[in-house]
């Protein structure tokens, strides 16, 4: 095989420079969870385990991570439920007004997230309803809504569709055939979905910053405390989010080329 | 994935002799519909009343009436129409800057790491790596990396690059640098979805045929990616243009560096401007959906979901 290449050595070069210089910043943050600093974390002061241990020290930051979970659990919880039924709709039957539903799905996500936060605010000051948890839940799914109905009905596009008629033909009822066969093929969809969806909440900063009241999620309490510098243990559970995310994502990867091995041993 | 949905708009999608029971089809859409109703359609109409209001008379900082204030959007304009400019300004140059880094790392990763799966995966895993860690936290991690004392900073002092009252942090430079930074995974992914599914056939075909590999480049691969730099880019040119982070002073920006983001925040959260937030907000919307429409007219992949 032929391919375009700039030399032999500089793509592949190339490339190991543009990871490096997306991992710089992450290797930033772990190494600066082991600063000893006091206060604010800006310069390195010295070696300690003492963050990671004692996270909690500082209340505040566990109070905002644990908003941070419970936000997007819910958030999550309300856009997974109404995406994989619109996504269902969407790619199993046909109705007039497809392509307006498909557009009004679209276009939150090609708003910039600052004018669906500012929207979203002036809707809750015009209506008189008080921000809180419950605007920062309600505009989360808002945003996770279209990636949910989008990653689902990527699933439900690569299902052989052999496999429901199979089991018509066995004389499965509707109802036997989507929860014993149409449900389980769509259920890693819609786990990946899930759990899009609960990391662009948690990683949320704008839609938040204007929709939050006194309440602090974990981004909130970060640009909080950005001018004076954030302290250490944000440093630590930032990382250990990462970490735990990495080691899911490999999980994923092994066990799904271990399945794909098997299966490929049995054809 | 989700970049995956902008990149999929060549994917053929199984036909599945789609059943015509069109009333079970409302039933599902019914609460997604209800809730874009209420969380989405509202709000655009509570954004565009609110950006016509006036201030209540002799009312208190942040009461304001329903009125028909069609001057608010020309006092926004007169006002901030630098912040409007910077925004699009930063947000090209970090859209061009993201591509030129991404496209040949989805290159590397989509077609000639095909050969070692492993090595694949490795890499796409690295590449959305950045996203299990706080978005804040990485752009502060790079002002930290180019604040004022930095090796970094000594470094290009020294060789006169910068000079010696010089900064990195609160300049264009910087703030272009983290737009840049923070969009290149979206920029990525969905180049690398097209190219993954590149046929390198057609590769082969070209150099049977006497093409130089930068003539089969141009005239085959390149062409064959439009839809994954279409959508890269609408991915990271949106985003950008309304970002207020990089910008803001507390991370990379400064005050001369303010885009309409930082514009609208400030409007809407500190100086209780309802009605002037609310018409920068309309406005940037407009001007990203003229953009938009524009781009994906001319580059010709019209169905994007």
């Amino acid at each position: 095989m032929r391919s375009f290449s700039l030399g032999k050595w500089l793509l592949p070069v190339y490339a190991v420079l543009a990871l490096v210089f997306l991992l710089v910043p992450i290797a930033y943050t772990f190494v600066f969870s082991f600063n000893a600093s006091v206060k604010s974390n800006i310069v390195w002061v010295g070696f300690t385990f003492d963050n990671w241990i004692n996270v909690c020290s500082d209340m505040s930051v566990c109070n905002a991570f644990g908003t941070s979970i419970l936000v997007g659990v819910v958030a999550t919880i309300i856009a997974t439920a109404l995406g994989t039924l619109m996504a269902l709709a969407l790619t199993r039957y046909r109705f007039r007004a497809r392509s307006s539903v498909s557009l009004l799905l679209f276009l939150p996500m090609a708003t910039p997230e600052i004018v669906l936060g500012a929207g979203l605010a002036a809707q809750f000051l015009s209506a008189g309803i008080p921000k809180g948890l419950g605007t920062i839940i309600a505009a989360h799914a808002l945003f996770c809504l279209s990636f949910v109905v989008v990653t689902v009905k990527a699933r439900i596009s690569s299902l052989d569709p052999a496999l429901e008629e199979a089991g018509r033909d066995l004389y499965g009822s509707s109802a036997q055939v989507f929860w014993r066969i149409t449900f389980p093929l769509l259920l890693p969809g819609i786990i990946a979905a899930a759990l899009l969806s609960f990391a662009l909440s948690f990683d949320d900063f704008i839609i938040t910053r204007f929709n939050n009241g006194a309440v602090t999620t974990f981004p909130i309490y970060i640009y909080t405390a950005a001018a004076r510098g954030v302290p250490a243990e944000a440093n630590v559970i930032a990382s250990a989010v990462f970490l735990l995310a990495i080691v899911l994502v490999i999980v994923g990867q092994v066990t799904q080329s271990a399945r794909r091995k098997r299966l490929a041993r049995l054809g | 994935m989700a970049f995956a949905a902008f990149g999929s708009s060549t994917a053929q999608p199984v036909e599945q002799a789609p059943r015509k029971k069109s009333w079970i089809a409302w039933v599902l859409l019914a609460p997604g519909l209800a809730y874009l109703a209420l969380f989405f359609l509202t709000p655009f109409i509570s954004l565009i009343l609110t950006s016509l209001q006036a201030p209540v008379d002799f009312g208190d900082v942040g009461q304001y009436q329903q009125a028909f204030k069609i001057e608010n959007y020309a006092t926004v304009v007169a006002q901030y129409w630098p912040h409007f400019l910077r925004a699009f300004g930063y947000a090209l140059a970090a859209t061009f800057f993201a591509l030129i880094i991404s496209y040949p790392l989805a290159y590397f990763i989509g077609v000639t790491a095909r050969k070692w799966p492993l090595l694949q995966a490795l890499m796409l895993t690295l590449v959305i790596a950045p996203f299990f860690i706080s978005f804040l936290l990485r752009t502060l991690a790079w002002k930290q990396l180019m604040s004022d004392d930095t090796p970094l900073v000594q470094g290009l002092k020294a060789l006169a690059i910068l000079p010696p009252d010089g900064h990195l942090t609160g300049t264009a430079f910087s703030v272009i640098f983290g737009l840049t930074y923070n969009f290149i995974p979206f920029m990525t992914l969905p180049i690398y979805t097209t190219l993954e599914r590149l046929d390198t056939r057609y590769l082969e075909a070209g150099s049977d045929l006497y093409a130089t590999p930068a003539t089969t480049f141009w005239k085959v691969t390149l062409p064959l990616s439009v839809p994954g730099i279409v959508s890269g880019t609408l991915l990271t040119f949106i985003p950008a243009s309304g970002d207020f982070i990089n910008a803001s002073s507390s991370f990379l920006g400064s005050t001369s560096t303010q885009m309409v983001g930082n514009v609208i925040e400030a409007n809407f959260l500190e100086l209780l401007n309802y009605p002037a937030a609310a018409a920068m907000s309309v406005i940037l919307m407009g001007l990203i959906l003229l953009i938009v429409g524009l781009y994906v007219r001319r580059s010709g992949t019209e169905d994007l979901l």
